[in-house]
């Protein structure tokens, strides 16, 4: 009997740009399987291709080679509309720079992805607020983004990314933007979500961050060179290092 | 998406850049408030000419001595025979639909009383002129009814030219010089005001008989006759050219009707009134390009909302709406707003010209909010596409 289909399974991911005349291949021949509810970190040098894995991963860009299958479809086989579905209720993305609308309060930044899903007003309120509780934001409801802290945006957004329910959460340098006490709160979090069954992809540079991934793949010039569980993470650090000298 | 949500999304959108969003409503206002002011002026000159022509009378055919057309070999004839008192008492018999006869004769001459003299227009007529122009007696009475060509010395004078000959004097009874006349004064117009171009205030209205003495004229200036409907109108015009041709022998007259005067008239200002609006439209267009612009940088200015946005899972047509629906507020604020600023301007201009009286079409009102709409719409489609079509990715950072 095999084994059931991984909630994400990556062939031969490839992703070229074309800059000028010249093709940049940003990924080569990536192969992954990430399983629900697993927690993976993806960690490299600058430029090694990891946003542009998530990215993929979120459907946000397109492989120019290779197979993406999430939940055993097919990616590339589904049309704008489909893919749209699929980060509005499978996918939520965290980023460096929180991505907050600054003209809206923290309660209706957190409601924005159901207004656009058609979710009634009174109901948005009730979830946007009990989101918002969960991440410890009770007092700052109706705040607006630059009367918060970095901590606290940061929060914010994940009560965002999370507020559709998504099967899989893609983590952007969550930290990356905190002081250690606020990255803290935000990892911590992290863990709550994932032992709540979510399924965490995080590119971090911070290895305090790659150390609470279940698995860590080191990304150099577009190819994963390492694969390493948790314990393995000073190995993978001492490769990192190797390669910025 | 709900509507009510979309319209919140967008307003929200539009409030935190309020000055710009700000010009642009002042654009489309102005754009709006001109077609309303230009098309209410436009259509109130017609209103003002139409309303002229009603109170000359109505149902008027008027006889013009002469011929606008060249008749007649040189050096011969071509000379028109004078149109006199016989002719227009034989349109009074002999023309069916006539109800009323007026002939009028007309010139200027001085009026005096005692070291009192002004020089005013002398209007020569019978007492049907008094109905058939719609005038009104204040004190005294009209003309005396009498044979035609039997001139009494007697004047009713404007109210003006009573006013200053006789200040403080009652005028009934009184006997003026007209030219070298002595006149008895037998009553004083109400006010009237000027109907197309004579000052009903400024006349001495005396018998046609003395009038053309007077005046020494051997032709009448007019001859004003009113019909009993509108449809006896061109049946009463043919009769009396008939008429006219039979007792000169040729036709030397002008029938004018005042229809085909007024529709003239009224063509002329729909005309006027269509150019004004299209001067309008224009600036309806310059509004709508600078919504265009503010879109575009709105577009622009939010790369990164789109980005997120996309990544959020919001459709492109979502999206679309989004910023379409900020481009119709806009507008349709500013063609409320425009409708708004038009009706003041045209309440003050009507406030200082009561005689003129300007008011908005409704058409033009449905067609300016329509235009400004279309033009919101039509000028937010373009960036609200060029929003729907960022690359995510490149749109979250910022690129």
């Amino acid at each position: 009997m095999s084994e059931p289909a991984p909630l994400i399974r990556l062939t031969g991911i490839g992703r070229t740009f074309q800059v000028g005349d010249q093709p940049v291949h940003a990924l080569v021949d990536v192969d992954e399987r990430i399983g629900a509810g697993e927690h993976v970190a993806i960690m490299g040098p600058s430029g090694s291709g990891k946003s542009t894995l998530l990215n993929i991963l979120g459907c946000l860009d397109r492989p120019t080679a290779g197979s993406y299958r999430l939940e055993g479809r097919e990616v590339a086989q589904l049309d704008d509309g489909e893919l749209t579905r699929v980060r509005r209720h499978k996918i939520g993305f965290v980023f460096q720079f929180f991505h907050l609308v600054p003209r809206l309060t923290a309660v209706d930044n957190v409601a924005l992805p159901m207004v656009f899903d058609g979710v009634p007003r009174a109901e948005r309120r009730r979830r946007a607020e009990q989101a918002l509780m969960a991440v410890g934001l009770g007092p700052r409801l109706h705040h607006r983004p630059d009367e918060l802290s970095g901590g606290e945006r940061q929060r914010v957004a994940l009560a965002r990314a999370t507020i559709m329910q998504p099967a899989i959460l893609l983590a952007d340098e969550p930290t990356g933007n905190l002081d250690s006490a606020s990255g803290r709160a935000v990892l911590d979090l992290l863990d709550r979500m994932r032992a709540g069954g979510l399924t965490l992809v995080v590119v971090t540079h911070d290895p305090k961050v790659a150390q609470r991934a279940d698995r860590i793949l080191l990304l150099v010039d577009g190819r994963i060179v390492r694969r390493a569980s948790a314990d393995g993470i000073t190995e993978v650090l001492a490769m990192l290092t190797e390669n910025d000298a | 998406m709900r509507g009510v949500d979309l319209l919140g999304f967008a307003l929200r959108g539009l409030s935190g850049h309020g000055l710009r969003t700000g010009l642009s409503l002042l654009g489309v206002t102005i754009g709006v408030a001109a077609v309303v002011v230009l098309t209410a002026m436009g259509d109130g000159a017609r209103l003002y000419v139409v309303d002229q022509f009603a109170s000359l009378g109505t149902n008027l055919v008027i006889i013009v001595p002469g011929r606008t057309d060249t008749t007649g070999i040189p050096g011969f004839g071509g000379i028109p025979h004078d149109l006199t008192l016989a002719d227009a008492a034989a349109v009074d018999r002999q023309v069916r639909q006539a109800v009323r006869v007026a002939p009028i004769s007309m010139g200027t001459d001085e009026v005096a009383f005692g070291e009192r003299r002004r020089q005013v227009a002398i209007v020569g007529t019978t007492p049907s002129y008094l109905e058939v122009r719609q005038l009104e007696v204040a004190r005294g009475r009209f003309l005396p009814v009498g044979e035609l060509d039997r001139g009494a010395p007697v004047a009713v004078l404007g109210r003006k030219v009573a006013r200053e000959l006789f200040p403080g004097i009652e005028p009934i009874g009184q006997v003026v010089r007209v030219g070298g006349w002595r006149m008895r004064v037998i009553g004083v117009m109400a006010a009237m005001g000027t109907k197309l171009g004579l000052d009903f205030d400024e006349v001495v209205i005396v018998p046609v008989a003395t009038g053309m003495k007077m005046l020494n004229r051997s032709s009448l200036f007019r001859v004003v006759v009113q019909v009993g409907s509108a449809a006896d109108v061109p049946p009463a015009r043919a009769a009396i050219r008939e008429l006219i041709r039979q007792r000169h022998g040729e036709e030397d007259v002008t029938v004018i009707t005042q229809d085909a005067v007024l529709t003239t008239f009224a063509g002329i200002l729909t005309a006027l009134t269509l150019a004004l609006t299209a001067i309008a439209a224009v600036s309806l267009t310059v509004a709508g390009i600078g919504i265009m612009n503010v879109m575009l940088v709105a577009v622009s200015e939010r790369t990164r909302e789109v980005g997120l946005l996309k990544a959020l899972g919001v459709a492109r047509g979502q999206i679309l709406l989004v910023f379409l629906a900020e481009a119709a507020l806009i507008s349709t604020a500013g063609g409320l707003l425009g409708l708004a600023a038009g009706w003041a301007v045209v309440g003050t201009l009507v406030g200082l010209y009561p005689q003129f009286p300007a008011s908005p079409p409704t058409w033009a009102m449905a067609a300016a909010l329509g235009v400004s709409l279309g033009v919101g719409l039509l000028f937010g489609w373009l960036p609200a596409r060029r929003a729907t079509r960022l690359d995510p990715v490149a749109a979250l950072t910022g690129r």
